[in-house]
């Protein structure tokens, strides 16, 4: 199965990239998981938990809110700031 | 004879002692800039990504925003000074005050409009209070590494005047930022860019082939993306033009400060050869006194 490339991008720096098999987050209008093969998507995030499925574990990331965009297997994570101390591991 | 060596010693003293000052901040200027360039650096995927998503929502969207949309008539326009906290950093707060000072005169002469300045930076607070100058907001305490908070908090304010209305509420017709550029660590330009209403740019890279948008859905619609990119797309560009102005500062206070330091080694040569000069004249004085001294002895027995 293709593969996603994840980016996931603070104000001030490149938090996390790689690939990963799955992502879900949280948009301002309910909950979206992406899986490869997903259609082009523009969306904004609420402030929530990102968790990002690499190499078979779930990591996780805690967003102030931004948005995503999602095309051709490459998924943007923007935001603001990032806590991403969930991400490591 | 004594006292004028002394006083060249002292020269040497206090001099050596600014000369370790200068040294050190040369230094820490040094260590400085390359972390403000990493952040520079390490801030444009943001950039990047908030690029890309602005132009896609502007390609697929059709309608004017207000923040893109130039007014009919622009009355008063917003004026972004960024410069540094402190000085010691030869020209850089005068060049971009100087460049700033060219664009209000353009903007209120010959363009005829009201000019609101908004100043970032002590240096520049200093100087409009000193003019006695009225301006509409200041931001002070984090030129050399700026956060992004800072940006997020001008960026807030900036939007919100420039959504006011201008004719009640005082609001701005159009923003620009005056801000240094990093071109090089020997080359740092003031420079002066439109920033709202927004013209999307893409980066400087041309786009590949494979790098045409596709169609995008929007989630929630197009109009809440729009609303919610646009701020931010702003804010990323304040944050850039503060980031570079960091960078610039801290090159341009370790160039002033090298030069600083290489003129009080001249200085201290200088004072070195005059004491010795001093010291040799006085022994030389000395010993033409005890030999004129000696004879004239000599001579009366």
């Amino acid at each position: 199965m293709a593969a996603l490339t994840v980016q996931l991008v603070a104000a001030d720096r490149l938090v996390w990239e790689g690939e990963a098999s799955q992502v879900s987050t949280r948009t301002t209008s309910g909950d979206l998981g992406i899986l490869p093969g997903h259609t082009p998507l523009l969306g904004i995030l609420a402030a929530s938990e990102v968790r990002i499925k690499a190499d078979g574990t779930w990591r996780a990331a805690t967003l102030d809110g931004g948005f995503l965009s999602v095309e051709r297997d490459r998924v943007t994570i923007v935001a603001d700031s990032v806590d991403a101390t969930g991400m490591v591991g | 004879m004594g006292a004028q060596i002394r006083e060249y010693r002292q020269r040497i003293r206090s001099v050596s002692a600014t000369k370790k000052i200068t040294r050190a901040m040369e230094l820490m200027a040094a260590s400085r800039v390359v972390r403000a360039q990493q952040a520079v650096r390490e801030s444009s995927p943001y950039a990047r990504a908030i690029t890309r998503a602005v132009s896609a929502v502007a390609t697929f969207s059709h309608e004017d925003h207000p923040l893109t949309s130039e007014k009919a008539e622009v009355k008063r326009a917003g004026v972004l000074i960024i410069t540094s906290d402190r000085g010691l950093a030869g020209a850089y707060s005068s060049s971009v005050l100087k460049e700033s000072e060219r664009l209000v005169a353009r903007l209120r002469e010959e363009e005829g409009k009201e000019v609101v300045p908004y100043l970032l930076g002590r240096k520049a607070v200093g100087f409009y209070k000193f003019r006695q100058r009225p301006y509409a907001a200041e931001w002070t305490g984090d030129s050399e590494k700026p956060k992004f908070e800072r940006a997020r908090e001008i960026g807030a304010r900036i939007v919100e005047d420039f959504l006011k209305d201008t004719e009640n509420d005082g609001g701005i017709d159009e923003i620009h930022i005056v801000f240094t550029r990093f071109v090089t660590m020997v080359t740092q330009e003031p420079e002066v860019i439109r920033l709202l209403p927004l013209e999307v740019v893409e980066g400087t890279e041309a786009p590949e082939p494979e790098d045409v948008l596709p169609l995008y859905a929007f989630e929630p619609s197009v109009e809440e993306v729009l609303d919610a990119l646009l701020p931010k797309y702003v804010t990323s560009r304040i944050f850039n033009c503060m980031l570079q102005s960091a960078a610039s500062e801290l090159a341009a206070r370790q160039r002033a400060m090298k030069s600083a330091t290489d003129n009080a080694e001249e200085l201290i040569k200088k004072y070195t050869r005059l004491a010795n000069q001093a010291r040799q004249a006085e022994i030389t004085q000395e010993i033409s006194e005890i030999v004129g001294g000696a004879s004239a002895l000599a001579e009366s027995k």
